[in-house]
């Protein structure tokens, strides 16, 4: 998923191969990844896709089952694989991610350390920020878990960029071996207090830390602890508003106020794929865009500090 | 690759370092040059302490016998804000007894003066002025806190030296001159690039219209592999001038170019001579902006720019970030396309752009377009799927808000940023369905 080197990089030159990655997309809301293994195949509602058919085609083709549905082949990204990896503990998502990653100031050759791993979402992200020479070293004191993130590391490729370990970070702290080496220290843990004063050691001068919980009681305790060795403490909550768009055409003579906005007619379709309108306009027609009803009211408050410098 | 300047941990001459004056309260930008010099209140500072300090450190204005110098705080471990016992008897007090008149404080501001002259330093000042209150100890712990900072910025200011990294750089820029970067937030251009999949060894098409900022964001994140290519629609090169202000190395520099979209067309070459001479001119605009990015703005802090703004006969050997692409590059951009685009040109028609540059990109490429306005976003993505050029399309904007933690008193901060802009992100996908080989 994270090019090793520049011919790795997606290009309009770049075919899938055997054993690729691929996020098979349906809907902007139904992907999955799929390892492409000649012989496989895909089934899902719109028929049987033969991975066969997928070999030698651009990444961003649409490929086509035995009764003609189809989907797009994408190339994996942190962001894509975020929005289809099991889940096996609450996850990080683009916006609390792409600010964390900002605000630790994680550039290339960076080491970062984490704890706990869970579902792996925010490491993703995290050895894209550190690569080519950076790395990520991140703890679970699940097994199972630092098990089954090793294997999906193993699958995004991202495995070079990153170590599991399995350690519980809040009894034992981080490995004596990382003391120093730290330039940005990330926890989500349940009692991230007990694990601050550690990943303290673990930091350079003038690294950056940063906690996420979604309970404000436990930003609290944080960062009265925080205030012993660190400074410009910041609490922050992001959240990500979307927007779904509409076209209309405005008809004159018809409804009771002589002017009446029409969705253009739909076509019919095998599936939708976005939110919006087929459109088939003639006359004038306007594109209206409003917030979606639903969205997540809540994540977590992401608390920073920066270790002081004595 | 290795040795970037940005990994540094200690500062050194001719750097760019970001000053942040009182915790916050003013921001600036300067450059480590011999003769660069600070104003903080009316005492002028050479900047000289600062060369080879850890990024981090502290300084404090004092008075030396050649006038005001910076002086390294050492800080000391652990305890700030109050103990438990200050918590508990905090609840028993309230303003009910403070009268504000002048006649709290029994020092004068010929007393200070003095003081001043006989060397005591500000510190002690603050502490003096402590003393001397008689409504201090009336005061709830909250208050004496907020007494003590305010007293402190004015007799004892602090000078803490920053890495310049996107963010605060971001938002500097963003508090202070919103409109040069076309008020793109920080958290806003974090999802730029994460919607763009900005990695190591990508190649990234920008048009940055907002200064350069989404440049230097991008160049950071490459770490000196891959490129990141500024694109100009016009025959004129966007400012990249705030490019200057990150410690980029040599190598993150050399990644760092130019190129008219024109080039990239089909049998297109020729524009490069003028793009030559578009670019002596821009160099002149960013010698007066060069380490001027002031960016708390009153007079004095204007004045410490235009010094700093000499440049260092040392950092003239650099690479100059943004040199034209090369014909090669251009010729491989050509056959392989860019891994994805970024677009922040507030004055572009987004449509418009889209159709000129989602040709240039390989298939399964992502892309984000930032917008301080909905409606041009709603109609690209409008017309992106009716076209069937694009998926995943959405339309998103981040909403922030910073807390204030403190005991018992935890609350989002009252004043926040309303807005940090549109931004319309998708993936491109292979139109060509008789490219099947
Ligand atoms: C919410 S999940 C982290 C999710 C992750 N940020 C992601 O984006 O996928 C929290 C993880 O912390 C782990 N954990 C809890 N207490 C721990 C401890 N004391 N030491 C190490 N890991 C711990 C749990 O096993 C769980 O997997």
């Amino acid at each position: 998923m994270i090019p090793a080197d520049p011919s790795g990089r997606l290009s309009l030159l770049r075919r899938i191969q055997e054993g690729d990655l691929v996020i098979v997309y349906e809907r902007h809301d139904h992907m999955k990844a799929v390892k492409v293994i000649n012989g496989s195949v895909l089934q899902n509602r719109f028929g049987v896709f033969k991975h066969s058919d997928w070999i030698g085609k651009k990444f961003g083709s649409k490929v086509f089952s035995h009764k003609k549905g189809f989907v797009y082949l994408l190339a994996p990204t942190p962001e894509l694989w975020t929005l289809v990896l099991s889940h096996r503990t609450q996850i990080l998502y683009i916006a609390d991610i792409s600010f964390l990653v900002m605000y630790l100031e994680i550039v290339p050759g960076c080491v970062v350390l984490e704890s706990g791993t869970g579902s792996g979402s925010l490491t993703t992200s995290l050895a894209r920020a550190v690569a080519p020479m950076g790395h990520v070293h991140t703890f679970d004191f699940h097994e199972q878990r630092a098990a089954s993130a090793r294997e999906d590391f193993e699958k995004t490729g991202v495995n070079k960029l990153v170590t599991v370990g399995v350690r519980d970070i809040q009894g034992e702290g981080f490995p004596d071996e990382l003391i120093g080496q730290a330039d940005a220290v990330f926890l989500d843990l349940p009692q991230p207090w007990l694990a601050i004063p550690s990943a303290g050691k673990m930091l350079k001068a003038d690294g950056i830390l940063c906690s996420f919980s979604p309970c404000i009681e436990q930003v609290q305790r944080s960062c009265e602890t925080l205030e012993l060795k660190f400074t410009d403490i910041r609490t922050f909550e992001i959240l990500l508003r979307t927007y779904e768009i509409k076209e209309v055409r405005a008809e004159v003579g018809e409804g009771d106020d002589g002017f009446s906005l029409r969705s253009p007619p739909r076509k019919k379709r095998q599936h939708s794929t976005e939110k919006g309108s087929a459109v088939e306009a003639s006359g004038a027609t306007t594109v209206m865009a409003k917030p979606c009803s639903e969205t997540r009211g809540h994540t977590g408050y992401l608390t920073f500090a920066r270790l002081k410098c004595l | 690759m290795g040795d970037s300047n940005q990994s540094s941990r200690l500062t050194w001459e001719g750097c760019s370092v970001l000053l942040d004056i009182n915790d916050g309260e003013r921001l600036v930008f300067a450059r480590l040059s011999p003769a660069a010099t600070l104003k903080i209140g009316k005492k002028n500072c050479s900047l000289q302490p600062i060369v080879g300090c850890p990024f981090g450190s502290s300084f404090r204005v004092e008075d030396g016998k050649d006038g005001p110098y910076l002086s390294l705080v050492v800080a000391t471990e652990g305890g700030n804000i109050q103990d438990e016992e200050n918590v508990t008897c905090e609840e028993l007090k309230d303003n009910r007894a403070l009268v504000d008149n002048n006649t709290a404080q029994s020092l004068t501001g010929d007393d200070i003066d003095e003081m001043r002259r006989q060397g005591v330093t500000g510190d002690q000042i603050v502490e003096a002025l402590i003393a001397n209150s008689t409504t201090f100890e009336k005061k709830t712990s909250f208050s004496q806190e907020k007494y003590r900072l305010r007293k402190q910025k004015k007799y004892a200011p602090r000078v803490l030296v920053r890495r310049p990294f996107v963010r605060s750089i971001c938002d500097a820029y963003f508090r202070k001159y919103p409109d040069r970067i076309g008020c793109l937030r920080s958290d806003s251009l974090a999802l730029l690039l994460s919607m763009a999949n900005v990695a190591a060894y990508s190649d990234v098409l920008v048009v940055d219209m907002v200064g350069g900022i989404v440049t230097g964001a991008v160049a950071e994140r490459l770490g000196g592999t891959g490129y990141v290519c500024n694109m100009h629609l016009g025959v004129t090169p966007h400012s990249m001038e705030i490019v200057r202000i990150f410690n980029f190395s040599n190598d993150i520099c050399k990644r760092i170019v130019r190129c008219c979209l024109n080039d990239l067309c089909p049998g297109q070459n020729g524009s490069h001579a003028q793009i030559q001479n578009m670019e002596s001119e821009s160099v002149n605009q960013l010698d007066v902006m060069e380490g001027g990015i002031s960016v708390k703005e009153n007079r004095t802090t204007v004045d410490a720019s235009n010094k700093t703004a000499k440049r260092d006969p040392t950092t003239n050997k650099a690479i100059k970030a943004g040199e034209v692409a090369s014909e090669e590059l251009i010729g491989l951009w050509k056959e392989r396309g860019f891994s994805s685009l970024i677009v922040a040109a507030p004055d572009l028609d987004v449509w418009s752009i889209m159709q000129k540059l989602l040709p240039h990109l390989a298939y399964s490429a992502p892309f984000a377009i930032y917008h301080q306005y909905l409606q041009p976003l709603a109609e690209c993505m409008h017309n992106l799927q009716r076209e069937k050029i694009a998926i995943g399309l959405q339309i998103s904007e981040p909403w922030l808000r910073e807390y204030q933690v403190l005991p018992s008193r935890t609350h989002p901060r009252m004043q926040m940023s309303a807005f940090g802009g549109y931004i319309l992100s998708g993936t491109v996908i292979c139109t060509s369905e008789s490219d099947v080989q």
